[in-house]
């Protein structure tokens, strides 16, 4: 059982004087602080975070407004640039990097009454499926310290589920919030591409670099998400939100009159013979809820890992390119000149993972081999929207495992990134496509929480959220 | 059967020098094997027929998103930007010399 009640909840209790913004901060702060072995959080903002209760404690005393998430603690994952500590990217190459303005995201959330209280550990560079590729330390998975949370933000969905605050931002590039979302047992939501501004976020393949919440239920990431959802003029990639916005509604609540499409390539060969049981089981609840449930078939999905690691890395060399030790960041102190410069620094400071990627995207973008890897990604990337476009004539929604096995053991994959990647398999298609999915708890197996995967079209968020909502509750 | 490719030492070393890369011998060898097996692993779209597709490099359908060309304020000083930078004079930034 939470120590935290539903969002919505904890901001009107602060509203309403019932809770002090003050002691909801020393609470969070005194779980990360007992929680330490688990290794979710690279630091926190202790000072920042209690200036700004004692702020709003203060406001609700001369009752002024406070906003929608009043006094609400969370934990950014440590890509968001945030005042009141450093922002890393758990990498080397940022150790002491000191943001001199905050993402887009979280000043929203500011504005609403929201307070940041710690960073939470990644993957570095968000390039990963299991935080090992932190340049700091791994984060355990909070059922089983043996075993991976997920990743790329597995920080932030072992600090949920660790029960460190209500809510915690991810970023999801190939599905790096869903993913430790189901591997740790907690709701996460990769909103349409567009949905929230990328400003102020560590980029890493910014064609499909999303922003989403991880929270508990699918309550609070509607609650999340409806603040965080808007037009930016700091990122010209956004959308404007759906007029009526994310929070839940009753009107949403429909299930019978929805007809979801179960997947027939995510429930084939590859996926782990408990987790597809466990899917079905859900599947059964589901028609026996009244849910019109059918098979369908994206015949191009198997080539979507492919298509995802060349396109990937072709983003992240280029976005990496700007570590360079010269305007900010870790610059190594013995280069002689330039070239040296550049050469030294990013060679200490990227770790394995982002050279390899780096590497790989340097090939395939490379004179030569272009139109042969990048070129034709990006033509079966048309052919992946083709197929999704036309399934959605035919459903409303997509239903899938998040992934195909449970949270494997640390270092079980350490000496083989090809396997590593393949975590991924379920989860990809979703980024290069655009369209939004969420991450829902289905049961556990052996202890070990299994997810379910739900996605829409493209601007269909809020119906996405609805029949979540729904799921979630029949499902449980 | 998927053709094999086969990244040598060389080839590891010339894209290390052009992403500005300086690599161990161990990481010429690590990276040798694992790049060519996941460069392997994606030639499995050679086969796929795509030739009549556009390529997709984006999905918002936005085109050409364009501001007024005001100087506008986003907060931070050039001080505040200044703060990070390793090296600095006289509110620039300093790098080594460029040219020998």
């Amino acid at each position: 059982m939470s120590q935290w009640s539903a969002i919505a909840d904890i901001a009107e209790k602060v509203q309403k004087g019932e809770l002090k913004a003050e002691n909801l901060v020393a609470q969070a702060l005194k779980t990360i602080e007992d929680n330490q072995d688990f290794s979710a959080v690279i630091a926190t903002i202790e000072d920042r975070a209690k200036e700004r209760a004692i702020e709003i404690d203060n406001r609700v005393e001369r009752n002024e407004a406070v906003g929608r998430l009043a006094g609400v603690p969370f934990i950014a994952k440590d890509n968001f640039l945030t005042f009141g500590s450093e922002t890393t990217a758990a990498s080397n190459i940022l150790k002491g990097f000191e943001a001199p303005y905050q993402s887009t995201a979280i000043q929203r959330l500011e504005a609403e009454g929201a307070i940041c209280v710690a960073k939470a550990n990644l993957d570095a560079f968000a390039h990963g499926s299991s935080t090992e590729n932190s340049d700091f330390m791994t984060t355990k998975n909070p059922h089983d310290k043996t075993k991976v949370p997920g990743g790329s933000s597995g920080g932030s969905a072992a600090s949920v589920i660790l029960d460190m605050a209500p809510f915690a931002l991810g970023t999801d590039t190939g599905g790096s919030i869903r993913l430790p979302a189901a591997f740790c047992g907690a709701v996460g939501y990769k909103p349409t591409y567009g949905l929230v501004s990328r400003s102020g976020v560590v980029a890493m393949a910014s064609s499909t670099d999303v922003i989403g919440p991880l929270t508990r239920t699918v309550e609070d990431a509607a609650v999340v998400l409806d603040v965080i959802a808007a037009k930016d003029a700091l990122d010209g990639t956004t959308i404007e939100p759906e007029g009526d916005g994310y929070a839940l509604s009753p009107e949403l609540s429909a299930l019978s009159s929805k007809k979801i499409g179960v997947i027939k390539e995510y429930m084939s060969d590859g996926i782990d013979v408990k987790v597809k049981a466990q899917i079905e089981a859900a599947i059964t609840k589901l028609k026996d809820a009244g849910a019109e449930i059918v098979e369908v078939s994206l015949p191009s999905l198997p080539l979507a890992l492919a298509c995802y690691y060349i396109i990937c890395p072709a983003e992240v060399s280029s976005n990496l390119s700007r570590y360079d030790g010269q305007r900010y960041g870790f610059s190594h102190p013995e280069a002689k000149n330039l070239d040296d410069s550049y050469n030294l620094t990013r060679s200490e400071g990227f770790g394995t993972e982002a050279k390899r990627r780096i590497m790989i995207g340097t090939y395939v973008l490379s004179s030569g081999y272009y139109d042969a890897y990048y070129k034709k990604a990006q033509q079966v990337r048309t052919k992946l929207i083709d197929e999704f476009n036309k399934t959605f004539e035919t459903v409303d929604f997509l239903l899938g495992p998040t992934a195909p096995m449970t949270a494997f053991e640390i270092g079980k994959h350490a000496n083989d990134p090809l396997e590593m990647y393949l975590t991924d398999i379920m989860t990809v298609a979703v980024n290069l496509v655009g369209v939004p999915a969420i991450s829902i708890p289905a049961g556990k197996i052996d202890n070990m929480p299994v997810g379910l995967q739900l996605i829409a079209p493209q601007h269909k968020d809020r119906d996405l959220l609805g029949l979540a909502s729904q799921v979630e509750r029949i499902i449980a | 059967m998927i053709p094999m490719v086969k990244l040598s030492h060389e080839d590891v070393l010339k894209l290390a020098r052009l992403a500005r890369l300086q690599l161990t011998d161990s990481e010429v060898t690590q990276f040798s094997g694992e790049i060519s097996a996941i460069l392997g692993y994606v030639e499995q779209l050679k086969s796929v027929d795509v030739d009549s597709l556009m390529p997709t490099s984006q999905v918002t359908g936005l085109t050409n998103v364009m501001r007024k060309d005001d100087m506008q304020n986003y907060g931070p000083t050039p001080a505040d930007l200044l703060k990070n930078a390793p090296a600095t004079k006289d509110g620039h930034i300093k790098v080594n010399r460029m040219l020998a």
